[in-house]
């Protein structure tokens, strides 16, 4: 018997090539940009715009498992407590005398052993959902950084340590090129390796890709640990770049995490989103936040703005399908 | 278990009455959930109680009431956006925006009756919740985008209206502040609204039509929709609800705190939520019970005024509060497998 072939690829079409969600990000960039440079004769200016990236991608590391996390049909409200956690010890171990690249890599290993606890929960105990797991431990982790410093703030670190936040390799800020570096190994990852693709799966159907062999728990577990370890590296940069820590840094982080992946058009629902239209998100809130800061438009107004701008971001597709299947019917 | 079943089948014609024993000890289990609780907040009030004799005086007691009145009126709307399968991410907000209003328009006519501000309040609450509504139910955006979304707008509302500046307590009329401060009965105006609150949304829920509804839509929304139910009305209702609570909410926080800030009850969505889901919310949706909700709430706030009451350094208190609420929700998820368990066993399969 002649074994059935399937297209692993759809054939090229140029209308849906065009038609996709990243492309509208790119027209929503374009327009930022342009407005931008209308509104501020100061925005046009490769120095600033270039500077302008250390300032907003700290948590953009964050953004690249959340989409991860988010195809799975999960979400983690613990990461901007495990920013905080783990720049909190260390700092705290700086302080009594480790040396400050151990120190790093303990911030690191515990961000790792944040996600694990958390993967581990979660998967355990299927019944509670990712919601409210990481909410208690979003809690928790931010108490054991509460119950380290109190409400000191640790710093005085080594002088190399600030050239995380602030330091340029030739040209160009350290911090933009560790994220290009990360964005693309996990784009990657989710893309172009057989993990990725299983994620996918599992996204929109957990139990046909457990009864097809995938290890759902072990994936699970790996991609919170993976977004452990990323809230580790925002810690990293983001303590360095204030110079000191304190319990209550990356409050609310989950959320603008959670707001870019949306509009990165992934979507919470399961199995849909990129690595490109995330990434794109980062740099597009970056940037509309910069321009707007520069005609001091107030940080209240860009709350707006940008909640608005979500809302609409998963709207038009939605009346998309809504007319689509109105059409049909 | 099966041979016995079989054995049973064969000797008994009855099978309902071999099946008796066992449908009793399930049935205590499921009050097991709601006991356990109980029994955990009467240990701990008795424990507290011999570290610190004064924790379970009147004044002490009237003062826990007082401060867990806010929340428990937020906990009734977030069970019935739970029970749905939402979620509300916007309440601090919409709560802060509220109370802003109320605020700067009692600031602005200080003659106003009290009362008119607690409804103003309520307007704005309704109007937000509204809104969420409409893009939960009719634009089909999933509720923690919807909601995560409009906060954002919510809170910069706030500080849109207030200029970024804070209305004090010197600038709020007695009538508004007394609002809070006031009793009836002998009881404090804000345990009061919550009694009637609680009594109102039991009889809502259980008894009503619509409130029956609303379970029905969380624990099978397809069927829901098939049997004839609105479902996107019903949703819609259940946010504006929400909504209308988080102004009532808002204009007591102010009138309590006798302050209206822009950063009123940031984060504060997260203790509703955490509220419900220790009074056995399940956040599958379908689920949740008003008896349920008042223990989590209760047992918050005990937690929240019993721990500086035994020295329990403050730094100390997040983490255990944490610890408590993911053990609180673990032993109810091992509980309720043994009662699935049990369920399955009966059914002799």
């Amino acid at each position: 018997m002649e074994p059935r072939m399937i297209a692993n690829k759809k054939p090229f079409s140029l209308k849906g090539f065009f038609l996709q969600w990243e492309w509208m990000l790119v027209v929503l960039f374009i327009a930022v940009t342009v407005m931008n440079i209308n509104l501020s004769e100061y925005y046009w200016n490769y120095d600033s715009l270039r500077d302008a990236t250390m300032s907003f991608l700290d948590k953009a590391f964050i953004v690249l498992p959340m989409v991860f996390v988010i195809i799975l049909a999960d979400i983690d409200i613990s990461v901007g407590s495990i920013v905080a956690l783990s720049s909190v010890v260390m700092a705290d171990l700086y302080s009594q005398g480790v040396p400050m690249p151990l120190a790093m890599a303990i911030c690191l290993a515990v961000g790792l052993l944040s996600g694990l606890i958390n993967g581990i929960l979660i998967v355990k105990f299927k019944e509670l959902s990712s919601v409210i797991v990481t909410l208690a431990t979003m809690i928790i982790y931010r108490g054991i950084a509460y119950i380290i410093l109190e409400d000191q703030a640790a710093g005085k670190f080594p002088e190399w340590f600030s050239y995380l936040g602030w330091g340029y390799v030739g040209d160009i800020p350290f911090i933009l090129i560790v994220f290009a570096v990360f964005a693309v190994l996990f784009g990657l990852l989710l893309h172009k390796t057989t993990f990725g693709r299983r994620v996918y799966a599992m996204g929109s159907n957990p139990t046909a890709s457990r009864y097809s062999g995938v290890q759902v728990d072990k994936i699970k577990i790996i991609i919170f640990m993976l977004a452990g370890l990323m809230a580790a590296v925002t810690a990293l940069f983001l303590t360095s770049r204030m110079g000191s820590t304190r319990p209550n840094i990356a409050t609310g982080y989950e959320l603008d995490v959670i707001a870019m992946a949306v509009l990165g058009g992934v979507s919470t629902a399961g199995g849909k989103g990129r690595m490109i239209g995330a990434v794109l998100a980062v740099f597009l809130i970056g940037y509309l936040r910069y321009g707007l800061g520069l005609i001091n438009v107030s940080a209240q107004t860009l709350l707006i703005i940008i909640g608005l701008l979500l809302i609409f971001a998963v709207m038009i597709p939605n009346l998309k399908r809504k007319r689509a299947s109105s059409r049909n019917a | 278990m099966n041979e016995r079943g079989l054995a049973n089948a064969a000797l008994e014609p009855a099978p309902h009455n071999a099946g008796f024993p066992k449908k009793s000890f399930s049935a205590n289990i499921g009050k097991f959930r709601e006991l356990g609780l109980l029994g955990f907040i009467v240990l701990l009030s008795l424990g507290v109680q011999l570290r610190n004799p004064s924790f379970l005086s009147w004044e002490n007691i009237n003062d826990i009431a007082t401060n867990t009145a806010i929340l428990s009126i937020l906990t009734i709307g977030m069970m019935l956006v739970i029970v749905t399968r939402g979620i509300d991410l916007s309440i601090g907000a919409t709560l802060a925006l509220s109370g802003m209003i109320a605020a700067l328009t009692v600031y602005e006519y200080p003659d106003l009756n009290p009362m008119i501000a607690l409804l103003l309040g309520v307007a704005v609450g309704l109007v937000c919740g509204m809104a969420l509504g409409f893009l939960v139910s009719r634009m089909g955006i999933l509720p923690i985008i919807a909601t995560l979304g409009m906060m954002n707008v919510f809170r910069g509302l706030t500080y849109q209206a207030s200029g970024g500046k804070w209305v004090s307590a010197h600038q709020m009329p007695d009538s508004f502040k007394q609002i809070a401060t006031g009793s009836v009965l002998g009881i404090n105006n804000l345990v009061f609204i919550a009694i009637v609150i609680y009594v109102a949304a039991y009889f809502f829920v259980n008894h009503t039509r619509t409130g029956r509804q609303i379970y029905a839509v969380g624990s099978n929304p397809d069927s829901a929709q098939i049997s004839g139910i609105k479902t996107g009305k019903i949703l819609w209702l259940v946010y504006s609800i929400m909504g209308g609570l988080s102004g009532l909410a808002g204009v007591l926080w102010v009138s309590k705190f006798a302050s209206a800030q822009g950063d009123t009850a940031a984060g504060y969505e997260l203790n509703v939520i955490a509220a419900c889901v220790l009074g056995g919310v399940s956040i599958a949706g379908g689920s949740g019970k008003i008896s349920g909700i008042i223990l989590g709430t209760v047992l918050l706030g005990i937690l929240n005024n019993a721990l500086p009451m035994i020295n329990v350094s403050p730094f100390w208190q997040m983490w255990i509060q944490g610890t408590i609420i993911l053990v609180a929700v673990i032993i109810n998820a091992v509980v309720k497998r043994g009662i699935d368990r049990n369920n399955l066993m009966r059914r002799k399969i």
